[in-house]
Formats: C-alpha cells, structure tokens, sequence
C-alpha cells in the first residue's frame, strides 16, 4: 500500500527507536472513534457515495420533504404560544377592532401569535405556505412519478407510501387551519360535522364523540390539537422515512440515454454533489417560505373574526387542496332516501366520503392494473416518457381533468361573480362536464401521445428539420433534413415496444381461468394495442442511408456562400 | 398465471441502435481556468457573508420595528412581518445559493457509474431466512398447538375491544342523540335582533326584508349575570331549558345557537303558497320565520335575494324558497330548511308558537 498513514508497519529491527504507527488524520479518528461504537462504517461505505441521477423532476419530492421539515421547525416555534383552548376569554390584545370581543383562547391566542409576539405572525404565515407547498409538491410529485411509469416493480410499496403521505398531508392541513378557530376554520368543521353525521349507522355517534357532545361544543380544538401535532406528523415522518429507505434501496430510477441502461445508474455521488445541492436546496425552500410569510398574507384570521355558528362569511373558501372536495359536494344533486325510518344523505356521503377517496384508491391501484395486464414481472428503472405509455397517459390526465373540474366546482360562485355567470348554470354545467370531459381528456391525450410517438419515429428515420429551404432545379422547394446525432436517436428509441397478449384460442373446453385471460387480453390490447412500434435496426439504416445519400445531393446543389 | 405471459428480455434484441456509451466529460471553465476557479470561489463566500449580514439585520429588525394591530401599515403586511421576513428569506436563500454554486462550479462534476442489484435479497439468503423461518415456526409449534395459536390470536384480536372501549369517554356520559330534534325555542319566548338583542314587532321588518335573529335570552340577557349563574333576568323558558347546565359556559350557548339560530323575512302575503307544511298561522303579516342552519351540511344561510324570495347558502349554495315552506329549489341540500311557527305576545312582539317540528340542520342517520 502506498497511503503514507496507514498504520500496521511493523517494526522490522530492535535497533534505534521503534517505529510508531502513522499519526491518523482526523477524519480518520473520528470514524474509527464512532464505527468501534456503532459500526456503520459498512453500511455508510456503500451509501456515502451513492450515486444519483440528475433531473430536474426529481427535485418534485425533494421540496416536499423540506417544506415538511419547515412546517415542523416553524410548528415548534407556535406551539410555545398557541393554546388550543375552547374555553372563553375576552381578548384584550393589540388589535383594536377585536378588543374586548368574547373568544376562544384558542383564537385569542392565534391574534396574540399574529400581532403581539414578535416574529409570531410571520412564523404563522410560514408555515401556512410550507404547509400549502408540502401538499402542492405532492400532488405535482405524485403526478411525475405516474407519468414517467415510475412506479413499476420494485417501486409499487413506494408508491403505497406515497399515497398515504398524500392522504395523511391533506388531514394534517385540515387538522392545522382548523386550530385558530376563526369564523372560517369553525364553518370548515362545521361541514366536516355535517360530512360525518352523513355516514350511514355510525355518523350521529362518530359526530358526538368527535364533538364531545353536540356541534361545537369545547373539545374540538384541543383534540385537533393532539392529532396536528403529535400522531398525523409522527406518522408522517415514519412514513417519510419507510419512503427515503426505500429510495435508497431500490436506487433511483432514471431517464434512458446513451451508457445509462436498466442495470446500472448514472450520476452524482451523494457525497459531496447532492450533499450540497440538497442541502443547498434546503435553504431555498426555507428562504422562498420566508420571503413568502413576509410579504404575502395567507389565512388572516383577524378579519374573519370568532367562531359564531350563526355567522357566515360570503364567499367562504378552504383551503385549496379541500377545494376538490369541496367543488363535488356542491354540484352533487340533492338525493336523500327515506328507509325504515332511517335517513340516508347520499348528497353528503357519496361525494365526501365515496367519490374522492376511491379516486384515490384507483390511482394507487393503477400500477396492480397494469402489472397483471402485461403480465410483466421484471424490474424498471428506466423511465418511460409520457407519450411512450399513452392509455396511462391519457388516464392520468383524465382523472386531473376530473379532479381539476371539481376543484373550479368548487368556486363556482366566486366565477359566477367574476365573470358575471348565472351560478345554477355553472353547476348544471359542471354536473355534466365531470362525465364527459374526463372522458374527451382521455381520447385527445392518447391520440396527442401517439402522434408525439409517431413525431419521434420521423425524426429518427428522416431526421431533424433543418431550416434551410432548397429549390430543385424544376423550380420546386424543399427543406432538408439532417440526421440526429447518434446519441439522440439512441435516446429516443430507448424504450421497449408495447406487447399485446394474444387472446386464447378458441378451444371448445373453457379451461380454469380462461374468463380472466380472455379479459386479460382485451385489456391488453386497448391499453397496449395503440402505440407506435419504434423503427427496427433495418429501418433504421436504411433511412441514414438515404438520408447521408440526399444531404451529400444537397451539398452539391448548394454553392451559395452561406455555406 | 397463464403460460404466455410475455416475461424475458425485449430489451436488447429490440435495440434500434446500439447504446453509444455515456457521453465524454466535458470540462467546465473553473476546471482548467484558475481565474475562472477563484471568480467561482469569491462568488460563493461572498454569498455566505451577504447571507450574514442579512441575519445580523434580521435581529436589527426584530427590536426596531413595532409590531401590534397596525397590520397594512407598510404592503399590507406590517413593517416589522416584511423586513423579519425578507432579512430571514435572504439570509437563508444566500446559504442555499451559495452552497449549490458551490456544488456547480467547484465540486467534481464527473458523472460516475453504479450498477443496480434486483431489489431482492440474493437467492441463498432467501432461502436461509425461509429455513429459519420454518425452523423457528416448527420449534415454536405454532403449526401443530392449533389451540395455542388459536387462542393467542384471539386474546390479541379481543384486545382491540379494551382500545375501543378506552375511547368511551370522547362523549363522558350517556348520549342523548334525541338533543339534535329539540332547540331553545319555546311556546311564547321573543325572537330578538342578532346583533343588537333587541325583541322584534312585525312593523320593525319591512316587505323583502331579512332580520337575521335569535332567541331572547340566549346571548344577549336583558341584565349583567351572565357568567355566574345568575340567570333570574333570563326569559323563564330559557332558564328552564338550560336547568340541567350548570353553569352558563360560553359552548353551551354555542351549541344552542348552532341550532336556534333563525332568519325572519316578511313576503307580501299573497306571494307566499301557504301548505299543510306550511300553514298561514305560522306566519305574522306576511313575516315567516325559518331556520338558518343549511339542510345540507349545516352552514348559516345568509343571501337573501327578495324578488323571488330565495335564500342561497354560501357554502354549497343550496337555495330555499321562503315564499313556498322553505322547498329546495337549486343545490345540494335535500330537504327543505324547517320552519318557526310565529305569533305575537300580547306586548306586539314576534314569539315562537312552538319549537321547530323538525329537527333543524344536516341530516343523519336516525332522523327518520
């Protein structure tokens, strides 16, 4: 070995002084000090270098996780002054229009937070906007991750967690803008309430013990309380962690291209490139959240006043990712049934508690779906453009077009206003959009992939369009085209073509299990039956062929000087 | 399973072109140009220093600048909220700049290469940890002491009842849901101004008006005592609706009012479609008298539109028509918003005959 300190000389004489084992350096020492007490130098030798591919869609997640981690550091600093109490005070604080008013200590507090605490109020904003961010990076996240077939084997528990993050991110940030309890926060739980005593059976006791007693009662808030601060975010960041283990286990996946294959991954090591970009990306996020509690308001609390159950602001909107929800609650038509004297609120059930969850059960169900139709069990880690898979392109976009509509349901009255529309039309409207224009999202975006597809395939075999217009010598115009360079046209044909499953012939004795392979195929060949194969090796050369032939044609022809 | 599943490799038969390997290194300026490397360099520190003068002006901002009520003093955000917030998100943003130019131009940037392993623990292992998990089950008997096992997994599962049942208590005491069909209304008790407390004649609301109102006593007591159990100077039928609680606690009254809040509006008489429903000796002069808690989800409905006597909830937007017991015209809701049954006490002043007949607000499942 050649290392100057490695430290296991032996000394190969008695006479003069005896060696001494090399001084180690102090990195050295403070490693072998930690790995003799905890060991993890074998797992740390394998991931301090780890390495990772770069793109900018992978950076989606990323500002999730760190928006979490900003709500958690800016929720730590609310909590010393917040006091999530129902019972009753006179707010005798600095804001003048609200003095002397009968409140809760909980929204007392909430004021005492936005104008007597310094800091108070923009920590507040803070984490309102990382909250919004953490929710919005992981819808958007969630949406690339689907696009690209990202979430094919071994990713498909990832993708579970994923989904759940989601979920319990939605319920945390209803649990969090309901705490103040504002006249707004108080009518968001007061349809929560009403979304409850829908359900059939159980609803009127779930809504008592939830209340404690009869809507609004004192308990509500300090229950919420528990539940923000300690179960939803512990169960949040257990799963953050089961999601990055994951990540790191299974590598990251990556965009195909020239030396980047299913086998291996090309990139950054973690130590020092993404050490840096992602803690310096840390710091983005954070500043960006600052910058945004300083100068942009979000939930003021002090203009809506109290909660008053009799009270009601015009307009009143939640949140925006309750917005969905919201929006398919209104437009649902008015149904109730009358059974053995029990009321079932199928205007208040089926909308909250049916319609948007199973949207998001057949999401998370999408990657099950697609692995038995194929029947594929390999691993992937190459990522698919969206164009190359176009049903499940088109199936993503038909479910954000249906959630997109009743998220604009779900100001209806707001566009009624601003663009002066009769409100009762917007609903019918809608009432009929959500049918058909998942539906029109579908078709239009699957024949858009294919085209795409269709686009690639010429741009490979005749090559790229170069701008420059020739004129035959029968006075005719033409563009020439260049060919891609090597590496691109790899890049776009890098990709598997579809496989549909043959139907099984028709034999007279219907074996066990035919049922679903005939379906199977079926499936097969309307999801996988429509995209473009990618050209064959011979194709390929015989376009370069041709096209080499024609531009040398061209650079004959073509003595002008510009050349 | 089927037999045709398509399994092994597509991939390399079906390549177009042969994978041309990774693209060469190329170098950046601040490899091979000193001047280049020491620009980058001076960038980054002084990206760092920017980024601690904006914390030493963060604490600066903090004492110096008033905070209170004087909230759109400066951008409609307060002085002292913009400048702790722009000094606090530059001196991160500087950090977080500076740290990622440093990544850029400075860190090594040559793209290296890992190879992947299946997700899947080697097949040796695999069937080491299944032998151990066999022998393990096979020496703990589990498979042959059905009785063992069996009742194990029951005692674990009856476990679930204790967890359960330790939530009894969420609502202490036996639940009355019957609570939900009755409200503070009683034969006789005034209906009063919302706002300002104050007992309503009928020749106080005009035709197309909306009052919005309350029972008398409930929030605005005609005396001071309301918070120590004085509640002599109360309307009788309060206090005796109110006996069993004890203490006059601001929830209590919120309970109430999230069910007794009601809406007068008066009609001129020949518009309204008097029913069964909706008789015409519930009504005063054309002024009738409705919950304001949305059959739908149980919002306060607030916009009144007096030409065609339509109340709009602005939650879901559920319309109701006061002119025709109170019918779901438009929206969500189901059913119509229940009625007041309304008199005149002998003073002149609007009273309810009764209570509501129906329970007021969202439906539920034991409604009926």
């Amino acid at each position: 070995m050649s290392n100057p300190s490695v430290t296991s000389q032996v000394a190969d004489t008695n006479a003069g002084t005896a060696s001494k084992p090399a001084k180690p350096s102090k990195v050295g020492g403070a490693v072998t000090w930690a790995d003799d007490r905890l060991g993890l130098a074998t797992a740390a030798k394998k991931n301090l270098r780890k390495i990772f591919p770069d793109h900018w869609t992978f950076m989606l997640g990323e500002i999730a996780l760190w928006s979490f981690v900003i709500c958690l550091i800016t929720g730590v600093f609310l909590t010393l002054w917040f006091k999530p109490s129902m019972a009753e005070i006179t707010y005798m604080g600095s804001y003048d229009q609200l003095r002397g008013l009968a409140m809760s200590e909980a929204y007392g507090s909430t004021l005492d937070i936005s104008f007597d605490i310094r800091g108070g109020l923009l920590m507040r904003q803070m984490h309102h906007w990382a909250a919004m961010l953490f929710i919005a990076s992981m819808f958007v996240h969630m949406i690339r991750v689907f696009a690209t077939g990202a979430f094919r084997k071994p990713r498909e528990v990832n993708w579970l967690i994923g989904g759940l993050l989601l979920l319990l991110g939605i319920l945390e940030g209803f649990a969090g803008y309901s705490l103040p309890d504002d006249l707004l926060s108080g009518t968001g739980l007061r349809i929560a309430d009403g979304l409850v005593k829908a359900t059939p059976v159980l609803g009127t006791y779930m809504s008592f013990f939830m209340f404690g007693g009869e809507f609004p009662n004192n308990e509500i808030v300090p229950r919420l309380y528990a539940a923000h601060i300690l179960l939803l975010p512990g169960l949040i960041l257990a799963l953050i962690a089961a999601h990055m283990l994951l990540l790191v286990h299974h590598k990251h996946t990556q965009w195909p291209g020239p030396g980047r294959t299913e086998e291996n991954v090309v990139g950054y090591p973690l130590l020092p490139v993404y050490m840096a970009k992602a803690g310096g990306f840390f710091f983005i996020v954070f500043g960006i959240t600052a910058l945004m509690g300083g100068i942009m308001t979000i939930n003021p609390v002090w203009k809506y006043g109290p909660y008053n159950p009799s009270q009601v602001t015009a307009g009143s909107q939640p949140d925006w990712y309750m917005g969905a929800a919201e929006g398919v609650l209104r437009i649902f038509p008015g149904w109730e049934s009358y059974l053995f004297g029990h009321t079932i609120s199928w205007n208040v059930f089926v909308p909250g508690m049916v319609i948007l969850p199973g949207m998001l059960v057949v999401f998370l169900a999408w990657p099950f779906l697609e692995q038995w139709v194929t029947g594929d069990k390999r691993e992937h880690h190459l990522l698919q453009r969206p164009r190359n898979a176009p049903t499940r392109t088109g199936f993503l976009v038909a479910m954000m077009t249906l959630f997109g509509l009743f998220w604009i349901a779900g100001a209806n009255d707001v566009i009624a206003v601003l663009f002066q529309l009769n409100l009762n039309h917007i609903t019918y409207f809608m009432r009929a959009a959500v049918f058909v224009a998942p539906v029109l999202a579908f078709i239009i975006t699957r024949r858009w992939c294919i085209s795409l597809q269709r686009h690639d395939e010429e741009k490979v075999l005749h090559g790229y369009e170069t701008g420059i217009i020739t004129r035959s010598p029968e006075g005719g115009y033409a563009e020439r085209h260049a060919p891609l360079s090597t590496e691109r046209a790899y890049t776009l044909t890098a990709r598997e073509n579809d496989k549909v499953l043959e139907a099984p012939n028709g034999s007279d004795v219907p074996a066990k299990g035919t049922r679903s392979t005939k379906i199977r195929a079926k499936l097969s060949k309307a999801m996988f039956g429509v995209s473009v194969p990618k050209p064959t090796r011979e194709e390929y050369l015989e376009a370069q062929e041709h096209l080499h032939h024609e531009l040398e044609a061209g650079h004959e022809d073509s003595h002008s000087p510009g050349h | 399973m089927s037999t045709d599943t398509p399994t092994t490799d597509l991939a390399l038969s079906e390549e177009t072109i042969p994978d041309p390997g990774l693209h060469e290194h190329t170098w950046r300026p601040t490899d091979i140009d000193e001047r280049a490397e020491r620009r980058a360099e001076r960038q980054v520190a002084g990206l760092f220093i920017a980024s601690m003068v904006m914390s030493v002006l963060f604490v600066v901002s903090y004492f110096a600048f008033e905070i209170g009520e004087n909230i759109d003093l400066f951008l409609g955000g307060g002085t002292s909220n913009i400048a702790l917030g722009t000094t606090l998100g530059l001196a991160l943003l500087f950090i977080g700049i500076g740290v990622i130019q440093w990544a850029r131009k400075l860190v090594a940037d040559v793209e290296m290469v890992e190879m992947r392993h299946p997700a899947s623990s080697p097949d040796e292992d695999r069937e080491e940890t299944l032998s151990a998990l066999k022998a393990g089950l096979e020496e703990s008997g589990l498979g042959r002491r059905k009785l063992v096992r069996n009742t194990m997994i029951g005692s674990m599962a009856i476990l679930g009842l204790p967890a359960v049942v330790a939530l009894r208590d969420l609502h202490p005491g036996p639940i009355d849901i019957s609570v939900l069909e009755r409200t503070v209304w009683q034969p006789g008790l005034r209906v009063v101004n919302d706002t300002s407390g104050i007992p309503l004649r009928p020749e106080d609301i005009e035709i197309g008006q909306l009052v919005n109102a309350e029972p008398e006593g409930l929030v605005h007591p005609p005396g001071e005592g309301r918070h120590h159990g004085d509640h002599s100077d109360r309307p009788a039928p309060i206090r005796e609706y109110l006996e069993e609680a004890e203490d006059w606690e601001h929830h209590i009254v919120l309970n109430e009012m999230a069910k007794a809040a009601v809406i007068l509006v008066r009609i001129e008489p020949k518009d309204i479609t008097f029913s069964e429903k909706s008789p015409e000796n519930w009504s005063v002069d054309g002024i009738v008298c409705y919950s304001k808690i949305c059959t739908h989800v149980g919002c306060p409905i607030a916009l009144w539109e007096r030409k065609s006597h339509h109340l709009l909830c602005p939650c879901h937007q559920s319309t109701f028509d006061l002119a025709d017991a109170g019918r779901v015209v438009f929206g969500p809701a189901a059913r119509a918003v229940p009625q007041l049954p309304l008199s005149v006490d002998e003073e002149g002043y609007l009273v309810a005959q009764s209570d509501f007949l129906e329970p007021v607000g969202p439906s539920y499942w034991e409604r009926g």
